[in-house]
């Protein structure tokens, strides 16, 4: 996937500025940067879920035509009002799962994100990890190539953060390129392969994590990095 | 009915001819409220995710039919169904189904503008998930009817409400006939005309516990549906 010179513009703000980027299969992209630095608004613009208002998006070197196996998992994600097996049927069913297969693919589904047993539970009982474990089995019924991640590990504790961060390397083992967005630099060293440093809707840096975290090339990469304050 | 008996004594008493009007009363308005839901809440649903010229209007006109005045209605359905109006043919006049039909009339607009605005509130959070998991128009209104059917079960509730309590139409389009299309409120306002208050009263009272029994029962569905549904 390439971005091209993407500006977004909202209600007179500028939310991303001449965003060039390209993401490749592999370890997981994370962005990361300060709150109101547009990583959300850039894993929209990736997800097709914003359109850009300058720029091009391409997919496989093709404009808009985004592939219809990707999915996003929200920061914080809407959980349908019924059952845990409500939610996975609903959204096999929408991923055009045939019908005879839904429920050994949510049992499936369950047992990756370790929720056994609480299938016929209401999904909006969870508590607030199991309701972001169960977000992603329902973006992994799509069986997507491409997971987009809004800061999955918001607001969890640090027993419910492993668990998805866990969930996130299994899932990227298996050859789903995941694109994540944190500002917890800690889980940004702990999952990425690449890392995107964004600031007022610009990108200030990017490239392999390791080479980011060791050696930040530009100032404004090594004021964050160093706990600054960017303002 | 006979003269000078309060209704409490013809309840107990298990006056039949009681039992027809309490039992046409809420045949009628409950298949009022159920034809206004079927009609009202897709209805409400498309305004709510629909965007199209002329919506604001529309939203406005729904909200003020909400106080149509049921003598309009009676009127009018009066007018389409005796001998010379366009569905004349159809024979309905004085009967239960032109109450149903008028009824129906003014329910739906309170109906549609609730479920619109329950649908809204609804879409507004589920609007990221619909796009990310890509559903199309169809299954995004019917998935937000399902997951609001305990917000809409108000919405239901309010239509039987109105549809219960309403004598104006009922009385010019089934005619208040003994035996055949006299309900609770028509037979209310024709006993207070006859001067027995104490029957009129008392039909009061069986009409309002009803009204507050078919609530309590959709109230305790809805409770018991949140249990299990979340």
């Amino acid at each position: 996937m390439e971005l091209l010179e993407v500006d977004v513009d909202m209600g007179g703000q500028k939310l991303l500025r001449q965003v060039s980027l390209v993401i490749e299969p592999g370890a997981p992209t994370v962005f990361i940067g300060p709150n109101g630095s547009g990583k959300t608004t850039l894993l929209r613009v990736a997800m097709g879920l914003i359109a850009a208002s300058s720029g091009r998006v391409l997919w496989g070197g093709q404009s808009q035509s985004p592939p219809r196996r990707r999915a996003i998992v929200f920061q914080r994600p809407v959980m349908l009002r019924r059952s845990v097996f409500g939610n996975l049927h609903y959204a096999l069913a929408s991923a055009g799962v045939p019908r005879s297969v839904r429920r050994r693919r949510a049992d499936e589904l369950l047992s990756l994100v370790d929720l056994d047993g609480v299938g016929d539970r209401p999904a909006r009982r969870l508590s607030g990890g199991e309701q972001q474990r169960l977000a992603l089995a329902r973006a992994l019924a799509r069986e997507p190539r491409v997971l987009f991640l809004d800061e999955p590990t918001a607001s969890l504790d640090p027993a419910a953060t492993k668990a998805i961060e866990e969930l996130v390397r299994l899932v990227s083992a298996n050859g789903v390129k995941v694109v994540m967005a944190t500002h917890d630099l800690g889980e940004a060293r702990r999952l990425a392969g690449d890392i995107v440093l964004l600031h007022r809707g610009a990108i200030i840096e990017k490239g392999a994590a390791e080479t980011f975290f060791n050696s930040p090339a530009t100032e404004g990469a090594q004021r964050f990095l160093a706990g600054e304050l960017l303002l | 009915m006979p003269e000078n008996t309060s209704a409490f004594h013809l309840l107990l008493s298990g006056d039949p001819a009681l039992f027809s009007i309490v039992g046409l009363s809420l045949a009628v308005s409950l298949s009022a409220a159920v034809f206004a839901s079927v009609i009202g809440m897709p209805l409400g649903a498309l305004v709510a995710l629909t965007r199209f010229r002329g919506r604001e209007f529309v939203i406005v006109v729904m909200n003020a039919l909400m106080g149509l005045p049921p003598v309009i209605v009676g009127l009018a359905v009066y007018l389409s169904l005796s001998r010379s109006g366009p569905l004349g043919s159809w024979g309905l006049l004085f009967t239960p189904p032109a109450m149903v039909i008028a009824q129906t009339i003014l329910v739906t607009p309170i109906i549609a503008a609730l479920t619109r605005q329950t649908i809204e509130d609804l879409w507004l959070e589920y609007r990221d998930e619909f796009s990310a998991m890509h559903i199309g128009a169809f299954k995004r209104i019917s998935t937000l009817l399902w997951d609001g059917r305990f917000s809409l079960v108000t919405a239901l509730l309010a239509g039987f409400g109105r549809a219960a309590a309403e004598v104006g139409s009922i009385i010019i389009v089934g005619g208040n006939i003994e035996g055949f299309t006299r309900t609770m409120t028509t037979a209310i306002a024709l006993e207070t005309s006859k001067g027995n208050l104490s029957l009129a009263i008392g039909l009061g009272f069986i009409l309002i516990g009803i009204v507050v029994l078919v609530s309590a029962l959709a109230w305790g569905m809805r409770r018991a549906g949140e249990r299990f549904a979340g």
